[in-house]
């Protein structure tokens, strides 16, 4: 009996604040991050709690977060606060996951002109708010300068347009004498993080923002016939020999770090990784990744973010968007960011948090994403599906199983009887959902 | 019934209960709700709404069902006979009376203790193309038939290229032959004696013996693993899941049913559509069950009937 006292007093002993959480109401916060970039987010959340004594927030890292999301708010057990991918902010809403924000900004002053208008976006959809930034991410060209001064390219000039980045590519490759690829200036599969979107480097998009989808437009097949060319130059069998010869990401094997690959479309993390993995004396540099000549003069990136959101259904409502409007207050998003190495969603960035940034080239990433030719995914419900489809082409179109045309038509096919059958659903129940959304 | 009888049956009822409960809340209840919401659009978060056999017809026009359909096959066809030939040559061979069998039985099952995941990660690197074990086994090997036949063969990328990828998750496969191996070792055990005996009186070999007593004898076994197989390799999900990181393979070579399924519940917010392919899967294995039950009825041989 002693024992099991005992027990009991010291397990009790372990919940480590009891007496902060007393008499405030607690939020449950899910997160997918790990690692440095959870902890980030866990001195965000020390300091609200230690800001106020009304709402605790209790923080922690869920993997396979979206499914596990998905389920509890369907169980009716969701958390209070979720971080999750912006691009899933569309299907979360349409399948009525998520409480809409727009009452709770207003009455905060949280507006869309506090923020960068692509991200803003992002969190929106069907004209509501359903989310608020916390870690936001753009992409751009980055190159391996060592690379270039040996290939007898200018380190300092990265190519301004498809073409030149063809003509840089050619300099770079290295071939052994039986043909095989050593080392190659650029390669579309590596890593092929955004394989779905290349159309829009060549003014092409994959959705009109209505009813129908455009996967195959003239400016996509243009983007998949330059993917196309790279096995009709270098050969399917030759790239896939090459390619399985790298190491993972994460790693020191990765190929842009070994310098098999010497320019890749990479995001702002691409620092962390070259911090963590890259030789000492690895020069890199950022630039816009170049557009095919209709977009020229405008810089072309895709912006990302992950978002916070909260559930349907979720107990404290109120005192959940406090924590996000928190969160999403200058000081404690610059200290998110920079503990992510990444950078504020809002308009407006401190000079101290530049300064602060060990990521040489944070500027130039803040102002891809703020660029008016700036990208994201497609609002689609479908674009999980999508996104799969055209991987799926993408890998067709590599192995030479298909042309461009004929893998974008494949695609163009099934995924508007996709999208159909989706706003089919969405028409059955967007009377009874809109109302429930704009009630006061 | 007598008073007797009556309190048996209570008895009995109370015992078995935990698993009738476990029966129809795990498994009936879910069979139920999943056929209903065949018939469904369903997305999990919003009402359920009839639709008829509509997602049954949407999956007849659906070439990646057919895709990860034709897939599954393939590899069933292809892994069943492998693994009952594998498993099963290892358990006559580990069932000889050797100096040190216990040892050997031991290595052989310890794979099948490495979880699905740990398994797939592995796999993973021993089929690299560059650098995997595999190559590097296979490489000199096909240097030297290259050297004498002329010829130019290189090992296969096996997981990035489509031509290959399956059969990369086949051999993967034979890693879990253990458990096949344990239940065969048993039904060996059970082999009587006398038969070799007379056999070998008779002049019969090692391969006549194993073909016409091992074989029959131990044939409920055999049954039960290519029944055994036959469900695993149709649900086949966590190895090719993990080694395309939930994705579909190049061309989608891994897309297997249960993936597929896997992708329109969570991925796809279709549940009602992955619930129809689930019944549809129901119904493949139930009826090659049936089949098979049927076919082998003559062949399999039951010592106490």
């Amino acid at each position: 009996m002693a024992l099991i006292l005992l027990g009991l007093f010291v397990f009790s002993g372990c919940d480590h604040e009891p007496s902060a959480k007393q008499g405030r109401v607690v939020i449950k916060y899910w997160e997918k991050w790990t690692g440095f970039e959870s902890d980030a987010m866990q001195a965000v959340v020390d300091d609200f709690n230690a800001s106020q004594d009304k709402i605790w927030v209790d923080y922690s890292t869920v993997s396979q977060i979206d499914r596990r999301l998905m389920l509890a708010t369907a169980g009716g057990v969701p958390p209070d606060v979720a971080g999750v991918w912006g691009n899933t902010v569309p299907v979360y809403a349409e399948n009525n996951a998520l409480t809409p924000l727009d009452k709770l900004a207003a009455a905060a002053s949280v507006r869309r002109e506090n923020y960068i208008p692509a991200i803003w976006e992002i969190c929106s959809y069907r004209d509501h708010l359903w989310a608020l930034p916390s870690t936001p991410a753009s992409n751009a060209l980055i190159w391996n300068k060592k690379l270039f001064r040996e290939a007898g390219l200018d380190p300092e000039r990265p190519p301004q347009n498809i073409a030149e980045l063809e003509q840089a590519n050619e300099k770079l490759t290295k071939r052994a004498p039986n043909g095989r690829l050593l080392s190659i200036g650029h390669l579309p599969e590596e890593p092929g993080w955004w394989n779905a979107m290349w159309g829009t480097w060549f003014g092409g998009r994959l959705w009109d923002g209505q009813g129908k989808i455009t996967a195959n437009s003239q400016e996509n097949i243009a983007a998949y016939q330059w993917v196309e060319s790279y096995p009709k130059r270098f050969g399917a069998d030759n790239l896939l020999a090459f390619r399985d010869g790298f190491g993972n990401f994460a790693s020191p094997q990765n190929a842009f770090f070994t310098g098999r690959v010497a320019m890749v479309l990479q995001g702002v993390w691409i620092y962390n990784f070259i911090h963590n993995y890259a030789p000492k004396d690895f020069e890199w540099g950022v630039a816009p990744f170049p557009a095919s000549d209709p977009v020229t003069g405008k810089v072309t990136a895709i912006v990302e973010s992950d978002v916070l959101v909260i559930p349907a259904g979720a107990k404290h409502v109120k005192e959940a968007f406090a924590f996000l409007s928190y969160v999403n207050s200058p000081k404690p998003m610059e200290k998110l960011n920079l503990g992510q190495r990444k950078f504020s969603p809002l308009a407006e960035c401190s000079e101290e948090f530049f300064r602060a940034h060990p990521n040489p080239y944070i500027r130039d990433f803040v102002a891809y994403a703020k660029s008016p030719n700036a990208a994201y995914n497609p609002r689609l419900t479908t674009w999980s599906e999508y996104n799969n489809d055209m991987k799926n082409a993408v890998g067709r179109i590599w192995s030479g199983k298909a042309t461009a045309i004929d893998a974008l038509n494949d695609v163009q096919r099934r995924q508007q009887k996709v999208y159909d059958q989706r706003l089919a659903r969405w028409n059955r129940l967007a009377p009874e959902l809109t109302k429930k959304w704009n009630e006061p | 019934m007598t008073r007797q009888d009556k309190h048996q049956l209570k008895v009995g009822l109370a015992f078995i209960s935990p698993w009738i409960v476990g029966f129809l809340a795990l498994c009936v209840y879910p069979l139920l709700s999943s056929a209903w919401y065949s018939l469904c659009d369903y997305s999990v978060l919003s009402p359920a709404v009839f639709v008829g056999a509509q997602n049954y017809r949407d999956i007849l026009s659906d070439e990646v069902f057919w895709k990860a359909l034709s897939n599954t096959i393939f590899f069933a066809a292809f892994a069943i006979p492998l693994g009952l030939f594998v498993s099963l040559s290892l358990a006559i061979l580990l069932n000889f009376d050797l100096p040190g069998k216990g040892v050997f039985r031991t290595i052989f099952f310890l794979p099948s203790l490495v979880p699905m995941v740990s398994l797939a990660v592995l796999w993973q690197w021993m089929l690299n193309g560059e650098l995997g074990l595999v190559n590097n086994l296979l490489n000199p090997i096909l240097h030297a038939l290259n050297h004498l036949l002329g010829t130019q063969w290189s090992a296969p990328n096996w997981l990035q290229d489509a031509r290959y990828a399956k059969w990369g998750i086949i051999f993967t496969g034979i890693w879990g032959v253990g458990n096949a191996v344990v239940i065969y070792l048993a039904g060996l055990q059970d082999v009587p004696r006398h038969l070799y005996e007379s056999a070998e009186i008779d002049g019969a070999n090692f391969f006549q013996k194993t073909l016409h007593i091992t074989v029959p004898v131990i044939s409920p076994v055999i049954y039960f693993n290519t029944i055994m197989g036959l469900i695993g390799s149709f649900q086949v999900f966590a190895v090719p899941y993990v080694m395309t990181s939930g994705g579909d393979g190049p061309e989608r070579s891994l897309l297997f049913i249960a993936t597929y399924l896997y992708q329109n519940a969570f991925d796809y917010w279709n549940m009602g559509y992955a619930c129809a392919i689930g019944m549809i899967l129901f119904v493949i294995i139930l009826t090659l069950t049936y089949v098979s039950t049927k076919l082998s009825e003559k062949h399999v041989y039951y010592a106490g009937k």
